[in-house]
């Protein structure tokens, strides 16, 4: 089942095939559904040995960053008479990407069954899901599915029977994009402003509380226990692309866009026929110009590059820009570019921590280059410093918001700088279609 | 001690922590339903200092907003000083450092909906609601509006957030019915 | 620890070898290189934000910001590679866009890490053609002023306060370019400690009330010193404009205050350059050459033993002079409360609040609570301390001497009055509570025809018939290191201006 769109015939529905049914949000409609079934076994089974299973599986981090999910369980010292924590981020914030809320809305339970497994192939004995705080909805879906699962004890001091002791709680955000980013999202949960921490000591050695961590997505979790039920082999074989990249993928789709919504396809996927297919093209009598495939922090892309790409974390980087966490944004031939990017700095400039320089700075001069150019008051310099500003904003700072700042604004500036010009030179304004 | 305004690269501002004529009252007393949901979340985290974010929505959910005397408390109730949590609140934006209008409406206008007409809901919801501007609060005291960041339902632009509500798919032609609804 | 491992490297192509858990800046330190920062401070938490350190480490794709990047063997560090300097150029020209450039009228203008490193680093322009952001200055309470918009939140004061001063009084409000230093209501920088922050502070943005368009950095003379308002001998800097103190600043020593001055401390200084001061020596209400009065006082002492009252902010060799004059006595001590400071061992405002009452008892003075009330025919003062004494004891003395800065109180009108020099006129020692005797230097002359006060007590144990052959207060000290077994083997070199601990002394530390 497909949401808010039936599945289409293309694509391959594992986390998604009970989008839109409102029945697999009870314990009993998902138990009905074959849920649970993954996690008495895992709770049987050695740690290393699921370890080695997602490993083996080639499970990659879905919330942006694509990290092998089975290596970085492995940096857990199982054993080692420290507390072990795993943060289940489901602070979903990236522009353009909205398919953890879609798993928490529908299948709740696939995400505590999927917690629970990585919980006990950590060594972990307390997970929180920190969801973002606008998400009122998933919070409200999650909590009553989390008493339904303690109630039931699938969860809890004796999870499944098992002896062990698996506390899942949910931890409410309150509105900050950076609280995605790892440890933004331990000091959040440890009650202070959503600073990203300086890296090393990595999560897995000082992670919240000071303790061993592990940050995974929703989709990531979601997926384990589909990998746990029909091994690593099958996961492994849903593959169209390169082989570092399997398993399926949800993209998100948004913007200007016949169908926008969810949709799950194996790595690999042609974007083309996604695209003009499984989306259904672009809106009546426009054209499609210009995409940013995976979030708003990676690198705008014409339409002409993205037909030919593959989409699998490889596909996206030979066309300059990142699968990122799938969400496809896509912009019509009646979007002016300089008024998106622009708009686009501004969210950074909004969320950015205050921590370091250049994205403290950087961001809200960026943001007001920009919407000088946008008000017809741009100058050719303007565009030059961008890029160095960019180039300032780029690899030197905690985390990567500053980064993700200057990604899609010089891309699109190099791909549509005709754009730009027109509005500094005056024979444009932003507010008619470019094209 | 005088200090000139002018040495200071300005004028010198006096805090303006305004202290309330009606006495203070707490919103973790001691017995009262509050305090005792914040001592159950107390119990999922090994330090006091966890449960400021959720200390902080139980205010917000009982005072509609976070004063500074209300940071004052949560920084005694954990064991914290005023001047932190206030840091803490003034980095989340969803905690009101100021009372709003009954209904708080937030329209996200990041690019996903911007490119989708997010303007145009923002601007039927300030004319209808009557509020004139964003971030004002409309004469009747119903209503305040806000632009907000991506609001992570962007296959659904517009979405929009109502106090706790969230909906999604709002064009223009929805606000009335919406603003029927919240009225 | 003979267990420590080292770690070799380069940087900049000199082999350094140090401690492994060294940063590379620190490390740094030791090839003779500092590099730019700001929010990196060695009494702090690292909080690596400021990205104004960043180095280029071979090997590395991405610079290291220098701060938050521990040594590795053979690591070879580049400081000033171009990729570097683009860098922290980069972090200059974003530092400044905001700000106001108002150094005419900063007091930091001349001290401020802004203004030197974009004279080392920066940019000669700005490329920035946006509004400047503004917002208003803000009284901090204590002795700081925040000025806003100077700030670039490399958080130092933040972390002193909650960090070293455990008073979490200060954060970070709001994000993003929004961000500035917060202040809670009822909860202003009072504690006693709070002014730190103001030296701590690399821009102007934390200025000192006190000391608001006083004095222009460059205009000041600076003097190590010693804080001589209590027994903790906290080490300063003296600074004098046109021979007055402006300014009391801490002076960095791990072994007593870090790099710390409390609040009390640092602020009380004016009595240093108060203008009521004895500027000549008095005999009989009338003034006096040094010689007749010296002379008048040595006939006196030569007449029968006195009762001596020391002051407890005298230094150690005006001490052990006033001992050789005349013998030892009673000394008397302010009291005030104690303020430690949390994060730093052993370091607290004392509630002896004179600078060398270790010293005195070292010598051999004792305490009392009122040190005339046993006093004789003839009575010796020496020393500030005991101008506001009750004086009714000394209705029954034949012959009062007072060697001090300021004419004490009550005294009978045929005292002989001698005047010295307070301890920033003149070069001395004084002896803190855990025994270190730390050495303090002369900041400005002294007044009228006052002279230093171990040069008075020299010439008053010569009249009285003793040694007082000295022509420095280094000969004094050296002859003191002989005699008193507390100074065994210590000279001003060895002191040094970190300080030495007496021997004996430090088993109560």
């Amino acid at each position: 089942m497909g949401y808010p769109y039936k599945s289409h015939p293309r694509e391959t529905p594992i986390l998604s095939k009970y989008f839109g049914d409102p029945e697999a949000r009870t314990l009993e409609g998902w138990q009905a559904r074959g849920g649970y079934r993954a996690l008495p076994q895992a709770l049987d089974t050695d740690p290393v040995a699921i370890q080695n299973i997602v490993k083996e599986s080639g499970l990659r981090g879905r919330g942006g960053a694509g990290f092998p999910c089975g290596l970085k369980w492995s940096f857990m010292k199982i054993g080692d008479g420290k507390p072990h924590y795993l943060c289940c981020n489901a602070d979903e914030s990236e522009p353009g990407t909205f398919k953890d809320r879609e798993i928490m809305r529908w299948t709740p339970h696939a995400l505590i069954e999927g917690c629970a497994i990585a919980a006990h192939a950590i060594g972990a004995e307390t997970c929180y899901i920190y969801i973002r705080g606008e998400f009122t909805e998933p919070i409200a879906i999650m909590e009553q599915a989390l008493a339904e699962a303690r109630a039931a004890g699938m969860i809890g001091a004796n999870a499944c029977g098992s002896g062990k002791t698996i506390n899942m709680w949910v931890h409410r955000g309150a509105g900050a994009y950076i609280c995605g980013e790892e440890t933004a999202l331990m000091n959040s949960i440890e009650g202070r402003r959503g600073n990203p921490r300086i890296k090393p000591p990595f999560p897995a050695v000082s992670g919240v509380f000071g303790m061993p961590t592990t940050v995974n997505n929703v989709e990531t979790l979601t997926a384990v226990p589909h990998i746990l039920n029909n091994g690593a082999e099958w996961y492994k074989a849903m593959c169209l692309g390169n082989p570092k990249s399997t398993g399926s993928k949800l993209f998100s789709v948004c913007g200007n866009v016949a169908r926008p919504g969810n949709y799950e396809v194996v790595m690999g996927f042609s974007f083309k026929e996604f695209l003009y297919d499984l989306c259904g093209g672009p809106p009546p009598g426009r054209k499609f110009k210009a995409i940013i495939p995976g979030g708003s922090s990676v690198p705008v892309i014409t339409i002409e590059e993205a037909e030919q790409v593959k989409m699998d974390y490889e596909g996206f980087m030979e066309f300059g820009t990142m699968l990122g966490s799938g969400g496809v944004i896509i912009f019509d031939d009646a979007q002016s570019m300089p008024k998106q990017l622009a708009r686009l700095a501004r969210f950074y400039a909004h969320e950015s921590c205050a921590q370091c320089t250049q994205c403290r700075e950087g961001t809200a001069w960026m943001t007001k280059i920009l919407e000088r150019i946008v008000a017809g008051h741009g100058t050719f310099e303007d565009l030059d410093t961008i890029f160095e500003l960019t180039e300032n904003m780029t690899g030197k700072t905690i985390c990567v918001l500053s980064d993700s700042c200057g990604a899609p604004v010089t891309s699109g500036i190099t791909r549509f700088r005709g754009e730009f010009e027109a509005l500094i030179t005056g024979r444009r304004s932003s507010t008619v279609a470019v094209g | 001690m005088s200090h000139g305004a002018s040495a200071a690269g300005g004028a010198v501002a006096k805090p303006t922590h305004g202290h309330h004529d009606e006495p203070y009252v707490p919103v973790f007393a001691a017995g009262s339903a509050p305090r005792a949901k914040l001592d159950d979340i107390l119990s999922r985290y090994p330090t006091k200092q966890a449960g400021l974010l959720p200390a902080l929505w139980i205010v917000q959910d009982e005072r509609g907003w976070i004063s500074e005397q209300v940071m004052k408390e949560v920084g005694d109730v954990l064991g914290l000083t005023a001047a932190y949590v206030k840091g803490v609140v003034t980095f989340y934006t969803m905690y009101h450092q100021h009372p709003v209008g009954k209904f708080f409406i937030q329209v996200c206008t990041t690019s996903c909906c911007n490119c989708m007409g997010a303007e145009d809901v923002v601007k039927a919801f300030l004319e209808k609601t009557g509020c004139g501007e964003l971030g004002l609060t409309s004469a009747d005291g119903k209503y305040t509006v806000i632009e907000v960041e991506c609001l992570g339902a962007c296959g659904f632009a517009t979405p929009i957030m109502v106090n706790n509500d969230f909906i999604d798919s709002v064009s223009v032609e929805k606000v009335s019915e919406i603003l029927r609804k919240y009225s | 620890m003979s267990d420590q491992k080292f770690v070799n490297l380069t940087i900049e192509g000199r082999q350094v070898s140090v401690p492994e858990g060294t940063t590379i800046l620190e490390a740094a330190k030791t090839a003779g290189v500092l590099i730019p920062h700001y929010c990196y401070h060695s009494g702090l938490k690292i909080a690596g934000v400021c990205r104004m350190c960043l180095v280029e480490v071979e090997k590395q794709p991405k610079l290291a910001p220098s701060c938050a990047t521990t040594v590795a063997e053979g690591q070879v560090v580049n400081v000033y590679t171009q990729k570097a300097l683009d860098a922290r150029k980069g972090v200059l020209e974003l530092l400044l866009i905001n700000h106001p450039l108002d150094c005419p009228i900063c007091d930091q203008a001349g001290e401020c890490e802004l203004q030197d490193y974009t004279f080392q680093e920066g940019r000669a322009d700005s490329r920035y053609r946006e509004p400047k952001r503004f917002n208003p200055a803000e009284d901090f309470g204590g002795d700081v002023l925040y000025v806003t918009n100077r700030c670039i939140l490399c958080t130092r004061c933040v972390r002193y306060m909650g960090d070293v001063a455990g008073d979490r009084a200060l954060c970070v409000e709001e994000r993003g370019d929004r961000a500035h230093i917060g202040i809670a209501p009822d909860h202003d920088l009072s504690h006693p400690w709070a002014a730190n922050v103001v030296d701590l502070c690399p821009v102007g943005a934390l200025v000192s009330k006190d000391f608001l368009n006083k004095a222009r950095a460059w205009e000041l003379d600076r003097t190590a010193s010693v804080c001589p308002n209590c027994s903790q001998g906290c080490n300063i800097t003296l600074e004098t404009r046109d021979e007055a103190v402006v300014r009391m600043k801490p002076r960095s020593n791990d072994a007593v205050n870090h790099f710390y001055l409390c609040d009390e401390g640092r602020l009380n200084y004016q009595w240093i350059n108060r203008d009521d001061r004895l500027e000549t020596p008095m005999v009989t209400g009338k003034p006096a050459s040094w010689d007749a009065a010296l002379a008048a006082a040595g006939a006196a002492l030569k007449g029968g033993s006195a009762h001596v009252v020391a002051g407890a902010s005298l230094s150690n060799e005006a001490l052990w002079l006033l001992k050789q004059a005349a013998g030892v006595g009673k000394f008397r001590v302010a009291k005030g409360g104690e303020a430690p400071l949390p994060g730093v061992k052993d370091l607290a405002l004392r509630a002896d609040r004179a600078a060398n009452a270790t010293g005195a008892e070292l010598m051999g003075f004792s305490r009392a609570d009122n040190p005339l009330a046993t006093a004789g025919k003839i009575v010796l003062i020496a020393g500030d301390d005991c101008t506001d004494l009750d004086t009714s004891a000394l209705a029954g003395a034949s012959t009062v001497i007072a060697i001090c800065t300021v004419i004490p109180k009550g005294l009978p009108a045929n005292s002989i009055l001698l005047p010295i020099a307070n301890f920033a006129e003149e070069e001395g020692t004084f002896t803190n509570l855990r025994g270190r005797v730390q050495r303090f230097l002369q900041a400005r002359p002294a007044q009228g025809l006052a002279r230093p006060s171990w040069m008075a007590l020299a010439g008053l144990a010569a009249a009285a018939g003793k040694n007082g052959a000295f022509l420095s207060a280094e000969a004094v000290f050296i002859a003191m290191a002989k005699t008193e077994s507390a100074f065994n083997g210590m000279s001003y070199d060895s002191v040094g201006l970190k300080g030495q601990m007496a021997a004996g002394a430090g088993v109560t530390a």
